[in-house]
């Protein structure tokens, strides 16, 4: 599904700062990978990169078979569009549209009519049980809900990989918890998904965690979620 | 693309903000409200001066004699000397471009019916004066080649003139009327209001035959003045020198006299008239295209904090599959909606002003035509497609940095 080969990054903002140095990573369809490292470690660049935010200097990057290098604006916008769906931390909802308006979004830059994409909308607003939600504008949600809201939006093109960025970073325990187990059956579906996070708690709750130090995958600890299921009371 | 849901994201995000909006609005609308405003209060003034010249050939010379100033010939300095009906030929018939060639011997004078009286200028005049001085006959006819052939006693009266001998309103015509003590018979009444005229307004004016009014005041071959027009293809500054030099050779005035004949070319008064209004019209462009600019610019500023402020909105449209092309035509029709709609109102909001002036002056001279204050409707049209180009640009600016944003950077947490 995603396959990186020797992928270096150099970030020239005064000094220059070499951030990736040769990153060499492949996710099977259907894994739940998650990311890890310290701050500054290059897990944010990574991401990036691997959601086609931005560009990369070295190195082959084939996401599905199609290889991403130097594509016009355009082009990402509509791979991101098909391919890949964003979580956010703080969510990144649209302020001014209700919840099923920022759901329906992506969609309507595929160019789908109003009608269809809102009962596309509706239905995986009652999917994730927020239906009744449907109407309210982001700021009268709470943390979860916004976050779930997010979810919705970032499946509704039926995506091949969905990229979460610290996706529990603004929520207590609880919901982390939900929005985690909300993640995980998600990949039970099917669905390739990739975490990028600090808190070891959320990493262990995936299947494969990438340990990132220094621009370098340090090494790959192959988890099994269900083995910590006994303690998993603690380490939500 | 161009479908409900982009239209009702534009108004939405425009009434977000509903104070900042109409501020802005407003400098395009005050842009295009003042020139729609001036150019029609242009038009109107143009029209209402131009009434002057009504009725009256724009390509017209008149000239007439002076004592002369120098010496010349043997004849002495301060001489008078005059027109003579013989020159009216000569000047036709030696002049190229020379149109209509006509006398007029004027007098001032009271003019009596029953026990009204009436004071004004008497004109002896031929009948190709018409082409000169429009009559805008209302009732009758006008003068005839019959009537200076045979010396009748026949006139045309102004309408002032008719106003003041028949209040009652009866019928002028075939009445006689007592011009500087002679009976005239009314034949017919020029309903011209033009202010230009040989001679005293034209309303105040009575028309009598050139023959008959020569012989009546024993003038011999004496006229007080002589018209002409050019013909097409000539202009009157081509042909006044000629002429000029013409009649000051026939009477023995020294060429360089230019005392000796008042020359009125009318064609330049009303090039001067002409330039006047055309000096008035560039300054309302220049008046109303500045302050347009300068609501431009305020739309141009405001869209710019726009899409500063909308930067996160912007980098998750693009994270989320928007096409450069998508970003840049919100913006850009967000600037046009906002332009457009000011400008349209400020057009509509002069046009009706200046219905209004309009029907204020009807109302006030109810005799005469309306005057035409009004912007034209391609005018109109033709500034509706500018404020949507100018709108449109003004977004640019705004809509290039909004592509500039990179999504990285607008949903950056840190």
């Amino acid at each position: 599904m995603i396959h990186l080969e020797n992928i270096h990054k150099t970030y020239h903002a005064g000094q220059p700062l070499h951030v990736l140095k040769g990153i060499d990573l492949d996710i099977e369809e259907g894994d739940f990978v998650s990311i890890m490292g310290a701050s500054g470690s290059g897990k944010s660049t990574l991401l990036n990169i691997l959601g086609i935010l931005d560009h990369y200097d070295e190195g082959t990057y084939r996401l599905g078979g199609t290889l991403i290098k130097n594509l016009s604006e355009s082009r990402a916008a509509d791979y991101r569009n098909r391919m890949i769906g964003f979580i956010f931390q703080s969510f990144n909802l649209i302020g001014y549209k209700n919840a099923l308006e920022n759901v329906a979004l992506p969609l309507f830059y595929q160019g789908v009519s109003r009608r269809k994409r809102n009962a596309l909308a509706m239905e995986q607003l009652e999917r994730l049980g927020l239906k009744d939600r449907a109407h309210h504008l982001p700021n009268e949600l709470s943390g979860g809900q916004k976050q779930r809201v997010a979810i919705a939006r970032s499946i509704i093109t039926n995506p091949q990989i969905l990229l979460a960025d610290e996706p529990t970073g603004a929520l207590d325990s609880t919901t982390s918890g939900e929005v985690m187990q909300l993640l995980a059956d998600l990949n039970a579906e099917g669905r390739t998904i990739i975490v990028v996070t600090h808190e070891r708690g959320v990493a262990y709750r995936t299947k494969k965690i990438v340990h990132l130090k220094d621009g370098l995958i340090e090494h790959i600890e192959i988890n099994d979620p269900a083995a910590n299921r006994p303690f998993g009371e603690l380490m939500k | 693309m161009f479908d409900l849901d982009k239209w009702s994201e534009i108004f939405r995000t425009l009434l977000r903000n509903k104070s900042r909006s109409l501020l802005t609005a407003f400098g395009i609308f005050w842009g295009v409200f003042m020139l729609v405003l001036l150019m029609g209060g242009a038009n109107g003034f143009k029209d209402l001066m131009n009434r002057n010249f009504d009725g009256f050939a724009q390509n017209s010379y008149i000239a007439f004699p002076n004592n002369t100033s120098k010496p010349y010939k043997g004849f002495r300095t301060n001489r008078p000397w005059s027109l003579e009906t013989t020159d009216v030929a000569r000047v036709k018939s030696r002049i190229r471009g020379a149109d209509v060639v006509t006398p007029l011997v004027l007098y001032w004078g009271t003019y009596k019916y029953k026990d009204k009286e009436a004071y004004g200028m008497l004109k002896g005049v031929r009948p190709e004066y018409a082409q000169i001085e429009n009559p805008k006959i209302s009732s009758g006819r006008f003068l005839q080649d019959a009537d200076l052939s045979a010396y009748r006693k026949v006139c045309v009266i102004g309408h002032e003139v008719k106003d003041k001998l028949f209040p009652d309103g009866s019928d002028p015509i075939g009445k006689f009327i007592s011009l500087r003590g002679v009976y005239y018979q009314v034949v017919g009444v020029s309903s011209n209001e033009s202010n230009m005229s040989v001679g005293g307004s034209s309303g105040r004016s009575v028309l009598v035959p050139f023959s008959t009014l020569q012989r009546l005041e024993n003038l011999g071959r004496e006229i007080d003045m002589l018209a002409l027009t050019a013909q097409p293809g000539y202009t009157i500054s081509d042909i006044q020198p000629q002429v000029e030099r013409l009649l000051k050779e026939i009477h023995a005035v020294a060429p360089d006299d230019k005392k000796a004949l008042t020359s009125v070319n009318v064609e330049t008064l009303f090039q001067m008239v002409q330039s006047l209004f055309n000096a008035i019209n560039t300054l309302v462009w220049l008046i109303g295209i500045g302050t347009l600019v300068s609501g431009i610019i305020g739309v141009s500023n405001i869209m710019m904090v726009v899409v500063k402020e909308r930067t996160t909105e912007i980098g998750i449209r693009r994270a989320i599959g928007a096409r450069p092309a998508n970003i840049l035509s919100q913006i850009l029709a967000e600037s046009a909606v906002l332009t457009v709609a000011a400008g349209l109102s400020g057009i509509v909001l002069a046009v009706l002003i200046l219905a209004g002036v309009e029907a204020g002056i009807t109302a006030a001279m109810p005799d005469s035509t309306p005057p035409d204050f009004q912007i034209s409707f391609g005018m109109a049209i033709g500034a509706a497609g500018i404020l949507s180009i100018l709108g449109t640009t003004a977004g640019i600016a705004p809509a290039l940095r909004a592509l500039a944003v990179k999504p990285i950077d607008a949903i950056r947490d840190e």
